[in-house]
């Protein structure tokens, strides 16, 4: 196709045809500020920061005017200047300016905003405020109406990206509100917690439900064994809260780090990913044997869980009943560890470390409990982390790396992979093939199911058995996966879904990447190839070769799917109403 | 007689939902659909225009609470309606509207205790030659005074 000719602050860009002015300024080196826009997800011209003269009577948003040939664009005349600080003034006329106490300051894109167009004064217009209560109830996700600027990312997220929708926009003019329908609270709803709308919110109206206040008190209580676990996404994105580079991976200033602020044990939910792959793996090929219920679908994650449990309820059976993976590790620590090392469990305090929300809500879930005790006791995310790293003075960048503690720290470099997508399905392809064939790998990498592909597929030769196998991730995803599968278009044996797009790496808990960055990098990408050097690092890369792995089912847990196994490793699951 | 009409009423929802849940923009004619055949949109049928069309039920909320054709809550017995565009405003409209809301003791946009009144303030009727006009159902009332106001609610509050 022909390309198109423009002309931006006297600069030629050729584009293809199509492209927005946004796009073809980008390309020229041209920087346009934006604030509703999220690339790919939300192209609605809403907030009209973009704004740009094309010589026309009126301004034009330059995120939804596509280029035309011959169009001569200026992005910097005093018109265009003037017109964007004042929308910005007249947002801020309505957005509750603590700025100070806000756990967005200094990632918040409205802030950057006014810093660089040069707004000076934050009350340049008074008038009616929005002034509404905090939702709070949910487990995972607050939402703060008094400081949501209306941009509609969130919704785009959970509308168009999750295909969840249940936060949308209610009412008109001034009194719209982005929440729930019938003024619900997020824990009325069928929300799954992924919190892929606090990752796409701009501000601070979506935010984690904070725990750190639990873990300090469980730290500063002598009385308790606190053991802490981050899980393998975690390792990939922490840094960025220290202003490393995005893939840049941080697991031993991460050990270091945790050590420091006070936990008795530093253990790895890599760990628990290989044992994962043991129960889940022999899970599998029991099904295979006795003939399904197949797809047997993966339940790493409670985004995912609460998603299936909520719109495709029939799918229940097709679940792995194993738990996730720092499920596991908690199952474990209260009754293998605590035996071996003669601490009373009720006294065991176990902290997670996630780059999720929805863990939080699936932490207090009542199948989640073993014996009266509940698996995980508070589960906080990577920026929680970050936070509390920053509270207690620790300079991050400045520790010497450090290992995890013996045993339950040691893991294989098919539990690191978990963190992106299709590293659930090939640390397992792994430990099937060698389980079946009773060959070795040569080759541990399955490269059909690597990558950032919304649904990928392959079919692997495991000993007689061609076996195919599918990988999806965000919900939308999932969603076009199964009812493919429903509809018998589709037939596997096995399939990953995560609830996040890209997987855990991208999940909702993970440090915010603002949308300008988002415009020339992937994170999905970049915090995935973080993960994957680790594995290819690492001398163990199948998760049957992990030594404490074999020790724990020798010592104690006998064998994979066993009784004891299923008493502690395993789990069931509800249908939901939808709404 | 009450259960009896809630189930015709829904037959009748039913069979908009057949001829339009496939079409574009059926969002929008199904919650107008829903409006004349309940004078409301409640919640159970906001869902089952949901399922119907494949939206979420925040975007069929956001559509009825957006337009104000569309009512959340059942209207009363009858409805007023006051004028409040511009020729109406200019002779005094908002004064029948604070008459009325004050002897009905509602605020525009809501219906009384006794579910006999729904009072709303409405764009242009277009009989500004009359101005300012009120209209209770289909019945317009013109160049009015606030003194005017108790006559014609007796007129509904007899029957």
């Amino acid at each position: 196709m022909e390309l198109i000719t423009l002309t931006i602050d006297g600069v030629d860009v050729q584009v293809e045809p199509g492209a927005t002015v946004l796009e073809a300024a980008r390309q020229a080196g041209i920087h346009i500020p934006t604030l509703c826009y999220l690339k790919g997800k939300n192209e609605i011209g809403a907030c009209r920061i973009c704004c740009v003269d094309v010589g026309g009577r009126a301004l034009q948003a330059a995120c939804v005017l596509p280029v035309s040939p011959g169009m001569k664009v200026r992005t910097n005349t005093q018109a265009v200047r003037a017109a964007r600080k004042l929308n910005l003034e007249l947002l801020l006329s309505n957005h509750e300016k603590k700025c100070l106490s806000c756990v967005r300051s200094q990632n918040c894109e409205l802030q950057r905003l006014c810093q660089e167009l040069g707004v000076t004064d934050e009350v340049a217009f008074e008038g009616k405020r929005t002034d509404l209560p905090e939702d709070t109830l949910s487990p995972s996700v607050v939402r703060d109406p008094n400081k949501c600027i209306l941009c509609r990312r969130c919704v785009a997220a959970c509308a168009n990206v999750q295909k969840i929708g249940v936060i949308g926009a209610v009412g008109r003019g001034f009194d719209t509100v982005v929440g729930p329908a019938w003024d619900k609270s997020l824990s009325e709803v069928a929300c799954v917690n992924c919190g892929q709308c606090i990752v796409a919110c701009p501000v601070g109206a979506l935010r984690e439900k904070s725990e750190t206040d639990e873990v300090w008190k469980l730290l500063d209580d002598p009385e308790k064994v606190v053991i802490v676990q981050p899980a393998p996404a975690v390792r990939a994105a922490l840094g960025e809260e220290f202003g490393l580079l995005m893939g840049t991976s941080v697991t031993g200033k991460m050990a270091a780090a945790l050590r420091r602020l006070g936990f008795d044990k530093v253990f790895d939910t890599d760990f628990a990913a290989d044992l994962t792959i043991m129960e889940e793996g022999t899970e599998f090929l029991a099904r295979l044997q006795k003939g399904g219920p197949l797809p047997m679908i993966t339940s790493c994650s409670p985004g995912w869980i609460k998603y299936c449990e909520h719109y495709y309820p029939d799918f229940i059976p097709n679940l792995s009943s194993c738990k996730s993976p720092h499920q596991m590790m908690g199952a474990i620590l209260k009754s293998y560890y605590a035996e071996k090392n003669h601490i009373d469990p009720e006294k065991i305090a176990v902290v997670s470390v996630m780059p999720c929300t929805a863990k939080k809500y699936e932490s207090k879930r009542p199948e989640l409990v073993v014996d009266g005790l509940p698996d995980v006791d508070v589960v906080i995310t990577t920026r929680e982390l970050a936070r509390m790293i920053k509270e207690a003075g620790i300079r991050f960048n400045e520790l010497p790396d450090e290992d995890f503690d013996d045993m339950l720290g040691e893991s294989t470099g098919a539990g690191v992979i978990f963190g992106a997508t299709g590293g659930v399905m090939e640390a397992a392809l792994r430990t099937v093939y060698e389980k079946v064939t009773g060959k070795s790998l040569d080759k541990v990498d399955f490269h059909q199911v690597r990558g950032v592909e919304g649904v990928k597929e392959a079919t692997i030769r495991v000993g007689d058995t061609d076996v195919r196998v599918a990988v999806a991730s965000g919900t939308g995803n999932a969603a076009r996966l199964l009812d493919s599968i429903r509809a018998g278009e589709k037939q596997y044996h096995f399939v990953e879904v995560m609830g996040c797009p890209g997987g855990c790496v991208t999940g909702g808990g993970q440090p915010i990447v603002c949308a300008d960055v988002l415009m020339d990098v992937d994170p999905r990408q970049v915090r995935a190839k973080a993960l994957y050097a680790e594995d290819a690092g690492k001398a163990i890369r199948k998760s049957h070769e992990n030594p404490s792995i074999q020790k724990l089912y020798a010592d104690y847990l006998g064998a994979p799917n066993g009784e004891r196994a299923h008493h502690l490793l395993h789990t069931t699951y509800q249908a939901k109403p939808k709404y | 007689m009450a259960e009896e009409n809630r189930a015709e009423q829904m037959l009748r929802l039913q069979q908009a939902i057949a001829e339009h849940a496939h079409e574009k923009g059926a969002v929008m004619v199904l919650l107008q659909a829903a409006q004349s055949i309940f004078g409301h949109v409640p919640q159970d049928v906001q869902q089952m225009i949901a399922d119907a069309t494949g939206a979420s039920l925040s975007e069929v909320y956001g559509v009825a609470t957006f337009y104000a054709q569309f009512s959340l809550e059942p209207g009363g017995e009858h409805e007023i309606g006051v004028c409040l565009g511009t020729a109406c405003y200019v002779k005094g409209s908002q004064k029948l509207l604070d008459k009325l809301s004050e002897l009905l003791a509602v605020a525009p946009g809501k219906t009384t205790a006794d579910a006999k009144f729904t009072l709303k303030a409405t764009r242009c009727l277009g009989a500004c030659g009359l101005a300012p006009v009120l209209m209770v159902d289909d019945e317009v009332y013109g160049r009015l005074v606030p003194e005017d106001v108790p006559g014609i609610l007796a007129k509904y509050l007899g029957q």
